[in-house]
């Protein structure tokens, strides 16, 4: 892998600070990310965990800029990431410092094209000219994702679901990005598929600096893959630790409701049903808010 | 008497490689909640199917399918109306795929009481109000009067729930009720499925490709590989002690939720499509256990081993301890 994103000064790969994100909608305003912030170091791994509407996804579209924060700042490897992206050049950069794949890889392939095609429009328009550098380092993607020639030449629709998610994967690499973003990317997934992909990107983690922010439901998952987990409970960041400190002894109910809800042995879905009405809403930020 | 009896079922397309269903055996009891798991592909929604009497379009079938005393492949019409809106019902994983999104929620629910039961607009709403509450949501008068697009993922499945409930059934078939849905979310259907059982003495069957949610909602398990049931047993019997390869696959997939990590043993490969056949053991291709010679012939339908039963060659043999070798690679995650 010939990604460079080591700094040589000990700055964080990703810095965030005060992310809010706020929408209008008919009823009023919903808060859907309030004063967010972490940092990832190179190589680090982030689990971003919630339920449905915790604001995880909008999370993961600001940082790819796809949604423009009300306020807060996002620095990639110490620059500040550009608002708005004009031209060529800086869409590029911005493409070379955070990619994301989602959970329906067909988001980002070209259904009419092969999984090799795709890789070398991606190489090409990052500026590898040269043809035959170019089908070398499709050769090491699709090998790093464990897809071979056959998979190359197909296209999407002719791939299984678990090779669909490597080449969606494997797209994201091409640009040698300095964070990956994984919204649910395993969860549509079987489980022994989603156990490759599993695989795959731990060996991502260990053979490359690339940060990865990894959004999931399953903190089963996040514990398998990452450093670090920071609980959103309706936008609001209710807890952010090391992923074994929060799984043994987590700090807020939020968090305690959450690793009850997994299911084990001897699990009694009806006490944490009690649990979740008890809760108390946190405070603040979240839910609808009546606009002025 | 079992619920639900399916016994040697099996569904076959022309032109397929292989039966879709391969001599299914399965029996849901009053009360009783019953797992169907499986990866994608595998069967599941087939089997669900069929205890309502649907089958694909054109299929050859043979064996049993029976809910109560009436047996669906081949019964007539009104026979098949009498189970499939009253005796029996179905859920599936995406609520709103099932439900209009133009229409109110209270329009949804009366309609199948207004035209099948012929019941009055006053009573059909009072009846939806109700069933409404039963599936606990709070606020049934407002709800009857709100659109899909109003509601969470969590209050949509319970409106279908609760729709599922109109005909007063007896057997629930559950296709992925909480896939689409967050674990908390999912915890409080189980509770609602759970408790309903209880009060109706409900049959269900939850079908689901998360084995731990099998094993931790389920009393009993049928796993599910390429059409054929492989293994079945009590829900922690299965979970304490898988006896057959892909059993032991699934639960060696899922990361742990506690205890040392290494690295996961994913089943290589990936399930075999209905263009695919095997002579042998459809499992084979994907098994590290296989052995040439035997495997390459097709294992027996179900026998019992241990305190469940299953379907390997090799059953004998893969006593939990070996299987057991599955899970860890020395690898550091
Ligand atoms: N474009 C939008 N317009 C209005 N509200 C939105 C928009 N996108 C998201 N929201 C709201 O913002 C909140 C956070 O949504 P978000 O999609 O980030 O949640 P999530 O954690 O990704 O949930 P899920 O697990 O369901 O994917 C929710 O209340 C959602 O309804
Ligand atoms: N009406 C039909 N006509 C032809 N093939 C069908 C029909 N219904 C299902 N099949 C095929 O039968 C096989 C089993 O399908 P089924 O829907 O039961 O799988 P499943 O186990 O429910 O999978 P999933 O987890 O993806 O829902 C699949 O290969 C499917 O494509
Ligand atoms: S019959 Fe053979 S190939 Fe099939 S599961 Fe058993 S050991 Fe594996
Ligand atoms: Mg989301
Ligand atoms: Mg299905």
């Amino acid at each position: 892998m010939t990604t460079d994103v080591t700094p040589h000064d000990g700055t964080p790969l990703i810095e965030v600070s005060g992310l809010r994100k706020t929408y209008r909608t008919g009823t009023g305003e919903v808060v859907a990310v309030e004063d967010l912030s972490f940092s990832l170091p190179v190589g680090g791994a982030l689990g971003l965990v919630g339920e449905s509407g915790s604001g995880k996804t909008t999370t993961a579209r600001m940082l790819l800029g796809l949604e423009r924060p009300d306020a807060g700042r996002i620095m990639v490897r110490g620059t500040p990431l550009a608002e708005t992206v004009r031209g060529r050049a800086a869409r590029l950069a911005r493409a070379k410092a955070v990619q994301m794949v989602f959970q329906d890889p067909y988001l980002s392939l070209d259904g009419r094209l092969s999984i090799g095609a795709t890789l070398d429009g991606v190489l090409r328009l990052h500026g590898v000219r040269d043809p035959a550098a170019r089908s070398a380092r499709i050769g090491e993607l699709l090998a790093q994702v464990g897809l071979g020639p056959r998979e190359a030449a197909t296209r999407p629709r002719g791939l299984s679901g678990g090779q669909r998610q490597r080449a969606a994967i494997a797209r994201a690499l091409a640009v040698e990005p300095a964070l990956l973003v994984l919204d649910e990317a395993v969860s549509a997934l079987d489980v022994s598929v989603q156990a490759q992909v599993l695989n795959l990107l731990a060996d991502i983690r260990r053979d490359t600096g690339i940060g990865l922010i990894f959004v999931s439901h399953d903190l089963a998952v996040v514990r398998y893959l990452c450093d670090e987990a920071l609980v959103l409970h309706r936008g609001r960041t209710v807890e952010h630790r090391p992923v074994g400190d929060l799984l043994t002894a987590p700090a807020d109910p939020y968090t305690r409701l959450l690793l009850a809800s997994i299911p084990r042995p001897g699990w009694d879905p009806e006490h944490i049903a009690r649990q979740r009405r008890e809760l108390p809403a946190p405070a603040a930020a979240g839910g609808v808010v009546p606009s002025e | 008497m079992a619920l639900l009896d399916i016994d040697a079922l099996s569904v076959t397309l022309p032109g397929m490689a292989r039966p879709i269903l391969d001599r299914i055996e399965l029996t849901v009891a009053a009360g009783e909640t019953v797992a169907l798991v499986g990866e994608s592909g595998s069967g599941k929604s087939v089997t669900a199917r069929a205890a309502l009497g649907l089958f694909p379009a054109g299929a050859d079938l043979a064996g049993r399918v029976r809910v109560e005393d009436i047996d669906l492949v081949g019964a007539d019409a009104a026979r098949l109306r009498e189970v499939r809106t009253g005796i029996a019902a179905m859920i599936f994983q995406d609520p709103r795929a099932g439900i209009s999104p133009v229409r109110r929620i209270g329009d949804f629910l009366t309609e199948a009481l207004r035209l099948v039961g012929g019941w009055s607009r006053a009573r059909a709403d009072a009846r939806a109000a109700e069933l409404l509450a039963a599936v606990g949501l709070p606020d049934p008068e407002r709800h009857l009067r709100q659109f899909p697009h109003e509601m969470s993922g969590g209050m949509l499945q319970r409106v279908m729930i609760a729709a599922a409930l109109c005909g007063e059934p007896r057997l629930l078939l559950c296709d992925e009720p909480t896939t689409a849905l967050d674990v908390a979310t999912q915890a409080e259907i189980l509770a609602l499925l759970g408790r309903l059982r209880r009060e109706r003495d409900l049959g269900l069957l939850l079908i689901t490709h998360d084995i731990e949610l099998a094993a931790a909602s389920c009393d009993r398990i049928y796993v599910m590989y390429a059409g054929r049931i492989v293994e079945t047993a009590t829900a922690d019997e299965l979970f304490a002690r898988p006896r057959h390869p892909y059993t032991a696959g699934l639960l060696g997939s899922s990361p742990p939720q506690e205890g040392p990590l290494t690295r996961l043993a994913p089943i290589p490969g990936a399930p075999m499509s209905l263009l695919e056949s095997a002579t042998g053991c459809a499992f084979a291709p994907r098994c590290r256990f296989a052995e040439p010679g035997r495997c390459d012939q097709a294992p027996p339908v179900l026998e019992p081993h241990g305190a469940g039963r299953v379907a390997c060659h090799r059953a004998d043999e893969l006593e939990p301890p070996v299987l057991a070798h599955l899970a860890p690679d020395s690898e550091d995650r």
